[in-house]
């Protein structure tokens, strides 16, 4: 096993290699260059963390807006008749309006749709491909930037551009049509004013950046892989990416006329998504699920890999059925293209419903070989309990219920009941917070060491680690109750019995902004005080971990070789550590050997 | 491996005397080109480039499936509207304009053959026959369809006031009319804007030759697209009474 010598001085300077660049973090002139330079700059890595702290920031966003939703369903918003005849509104707690109950219903819509549109288009989307992909796909394949340096800026700019049309949107009074902007809502609400099309506009021009990422990084993974990385040596999150930058390719133009089309008919009222000029409405779900359901495996599959890459790391084991989680990612990206009715059974045939429901359960094969395949790689693992490994089991569970209650929902006969419930919010919800939220959390931590060069504190980021999950379980698992009790999903009223259950769910927010705010205050003090941090902390077998933490500007002082596959760890000892920490299983006949000489 | 970043050259010290744009010592001249520093060689970057190209196309050709999609669906719906559509349309405008893109594709084709065979010449007049006909198509599109169809009042959605209506759906024909073509004369636009920025990078640098004619063969390629979508437009639009 050969790795990079960082201490390159005393093997001399091999020609044409990067021996005496500093970190990308190194500030090159005054803060006013160093500002222009991270503004102006191709390098991937500069690009990714720029992404992840705008996506954060977002992630915040859009929690603060969750947490006023949870706010409001403290307590049902009633009308009561006092004593003297008179009526009062009481549990509004924003827009309150002691004459007129829609007010506030008004600004509780609104909410939901803020948190719903940030989450999804600012925030989840592009989370791992944007920020982790961007620094760590070209390091893991061996190369020192994306295929297109300066598209992979162009992408970045486009989604600040965006973002600031949704910001613009949000400042001008926000909008009330939900995430998925369906019509006749996204037609027909705040029809005097443009802000219901800035946000439209802001997720048509947010589609772009995802579409020039996605591209980016398949060529990428076809072109830079280094020498000696043919397609089954690369690390199962470039894979995942793969799959993931294959969807958003795809699926995303068609979002992207579609909400052409949809501004068209805000607009010009050109008559195709409205049935009062002629339209269908359904055809604007069809349109807009058919991205919006492959979109789902964006947000899962760059999680999934994360998974791969994190469980194999911290149990010290070979991932167990390399190729079957490979191809599962493909899988799950083919699959994901037919399964779009199934957000739509009640506008539809039956006989179009029936095999739309059965194209759904395809979705379940590949995620379980997935699941099993993980479960697998644990078994005679050297598990860790560290934050990553932590956050990684934790994901087995949460994405586990996630997929598992997705079965109820894909099934019609139980679906005609569960649908619009707080089941399909408490469901998704578990895939998509519990999986890619709770697996991108870990992914930062175990990333953290190589992205800033500086280690986290273990102890806090556990703690947070567990008031996250106890949080987590709190707010959705009684979603679950809720749902199959018929408490239907938007609204700011419900009867009173469900009352106690809505309480422990808002109890279970306030648990997960004190999970995230330990995280936040755990990575400032980790940059600000922080011990420094080793080039492969973890023990990874991967190329990201021969180069130096925080890499340095071109990635790798010189061209790495791959010589063993990302995950060998019971033949190679990792890159910077030492071989008595990592010592190498006995094979099964030197061991029967020895046993033979000792009796 | 010693690597060439074009932008480093660009920027690079400029000797005591700047070297004239068009001559081969300037380093935007086709033959002092060379990749960027994270390739290995000029070829792996050609290929992944065009790579790329193709699957932005895939986007594109997605792009216009939401429409053609929407056309479909209400064909299906209103069949009485579609006929009564087309029959506003003439197609031997639409012919006349088909035949301007098919011309064009020609010689967008050609263009990318002298790039390679480093006919510099040939190159800058086929790309400006090419750029031409994409100007002839909008002139046609606008003064021949778009001015008199809106005039009448053959307008999508509320701006449709035309009297003499047949079919009530038929504001519904127009705005999939208008959509149709009109992202498509975007792409018209788009398309001949790169191609001008080819000519220009030609004309005053030979930026392209037979070692450097990437950007030629992009920007080709997305021409043929957009001729590629008006063959399926025009039959679509102007021939299905």
């Amino acid at each position: 096993m050969t790795t990079v010598d960082t201490t390159a001085g005393s093997l001399g300077q091999p020609q044409g290699g990067h021996y005496d660049e500093g970190s990308y973090l190194t500030p090159k002139g005054g803060t006013w260059a160093t500002i222009l330079q991270w503004a102006t700059t191709v390098d991937h890595k500069k690009i990714g963390v720029m992404y992840l702290f705008a996506v954060l920031f977002m992630f915040f966003l859009g929690g603060a807006a969750a947490l006023a939703v949870r706010m409001e369903l403290l307590e049902p918003v009633r009308t009561i008749t006092l004593a003297d005849g008179s009526t009062q509104i009481t549990g509004q707690l924003f827009g309150a309006d002691p004459e007129n109950m829609q007010a506030g219903n008004n600004v509780y819509n609104r909410l939901f749709t803020l948190h719903g549109a940030i989450m999804v288009f600012m925030f989840i989307v592009p989370s791992i491909p944007a920020s982790l992909g961007n620094f760590f796909l070209p390091i893991m394949l061996g190369t020192k930037d994306v295929a297109f340096p300066r598209l992979n800026l162009f992408s970045w700019y486009i989604y600040v551009f965006g973002s600031i049309f949704g910001v613009i949107s949000i400042v001008l009074g926000g909008v009330d049509t939900g995430w998925t902007f369906y019509t006749p809502y996204s037609t027909t609400t705040d029809a005097d004013h443009w802000r219901v099309v800035y946000m439209i506009l802001a997720a048509f021009i947010l589609g772009f950046s995802s579409i020039l990422t996605g591209m980016n990084f398949i060529v990428t993974v076809h072109k830079l892989r280094a020498p000696g990385m043919g397609w089954f040596d690369m690390p199962l999150l470039i894979w995942a990416l793969y799959a993931t930058s294959i969807i958003q390719v795809l699926a995303t133009p068609v979002i992207g006329i579609t909400l052409l089309l949809l501004i068209a008919e805000r607009v010009l009222r050109i008559g195709i998504f409205d049935p009062g000029l002629g339209g269908d409405p359904v055809l604007y779900q069809h349109f807009f699920w058919f991205y919006s359901h492959p979109v789902v495996y964006v947000m899962i599959l760059p999680a999934m890999g994360l998974i791969s890459e994190m469980l194999s790391v911290h149990s010290r084991k070979k991932i167990f059925g390399y190729r079957a989680i490979a191809f599962s990612s493909l899988g799950i990206a083919a699959v994901s293209f037919l399964v779009w009715g199934h957000h739509m059974f009640t506008a539809m045939g039956e006989l179009a419903a029936i095999l739309f429901s059965a194209l759904t359960f395809l979705v379940a094969i590949p995620t379980a070989v997935k699941v099993f395949n993980w479960i697998a790689t644990l078994y005679k693992g050297s598990i860790v309990l560290n934050t990553p490994m932590l956050y990684t089991l934790g994901f087995l569970f949460l994405f586990s219920i996630g997929g598992l209650t997705g079965l109820p929902l894909g099934a019609l006969a139980t679906d005609l009941h569960l649908h619009d419930s707080y089941f399909v919010v408490a469901h998704f919800h578990y895939v998509m917070m519990g999986g890619t939220v709770i697996a991108f959390v870990g992914a930062i931590h175990h990333y953290w060491p190589k992205m800033f060069g500086r280690m986290y504190n273990e102890f806090w980021g556990q703690m947070g680690f567990w008031v996250v999950f106890v949080g987590f379980n709190v707010t959705f698992f009684t979603q679950f109750f809720l749902g199959t009790q018929g408490m239907p999903r938007r609204y700011a009223t419900y009867v009173d019995e469900f009352q106690f259950l809505h309480v422990v769910s808002t109890i279970g927010s306030w648990l997960l902004l004190v999970g995230f705010l330990i995280h936040l205050f755990n990575f400032i003090h980790s940059l600000v005080l922080g011990p420094k941090a080793p080039p492969n902390p973890w023990g990874g077998l991967t190329l990201e971990w021969e180069t130096e933490s925080p890499p340095i500007e071109h990635n790798f002082h010189h061209e790495p070789v791959v010589r063993h596959g990302p995950y060998d760890f019971d033949t190679v000892v990792p890159p910077h550590c030492d071989a008595k920490d990592y010592p190498l299983p006995v094979p099964p006949q030197q061991a029967e050997d020895q046993a033979r000489v000792i009796k | 491996m010693t690597t060439i970043d074009a932008g480093q050259v660009a920027q690079g010290g400029p000797p005591a005397e700047q070297p004239k744009p068009g001559t081969e010592a300037h380093p935007l001249h086709w033959k002092n080109r060379g990749h960027g520093h994270h390739w290995r060689t000029k070829d792996e970057q050609f290929d992944a480039e065009k790579l790329g190209m193709w699957l932005f196309l895939t986007t594109e050709v997605l792009l216009f499936a939401g429409i053609f999609c929407g056309y479909a669906v209400f064909r299906m719906l209103y069949p009485e509207a579609w006929a009564a559509g087309s029959h506003y349309l003439d197609w031997k405008i639409g012919m006349l304009n088909t035949v301007v893109l098919l011309i064009s594709s020609w010689t967008v084709a050609m263009s990318v053959r002298n790039a390679q065979l480093n006919q510099q010449k040939w190159l800058q007049i086929n790309l400006v026959i090419t750029i031409v006909c994409a100007i002839a198509f909008l002139a046609i599109k606008f003064i021949f369809e778009y001015y008199p169809k809106l005039s009448e009042g053959k307008a999508p959605g509320t701006f449709f006031s035309y009297p003499y209506w047949k079919d009530p759906q038929e504001p519904l024909w127009w705005a999939i009319y208008y959509m149709g073509t009109g992202i498509h004369a975007l792409h018209v636009v788009i398309g001949a804007s790169l191609l001008g920025w080819v000519l220009y990078r030609s004309w005053k640098y030979k930026a392209y030759g037979s070692s450097e004619y990437t950007m030629v063969e992009n920007s080709a390629l997305y021409w043929h697209l957009v001729d590629l979508v008006w063959i399926f437009l025009f039959p679509l639009l102007y021939l299905i009474h």
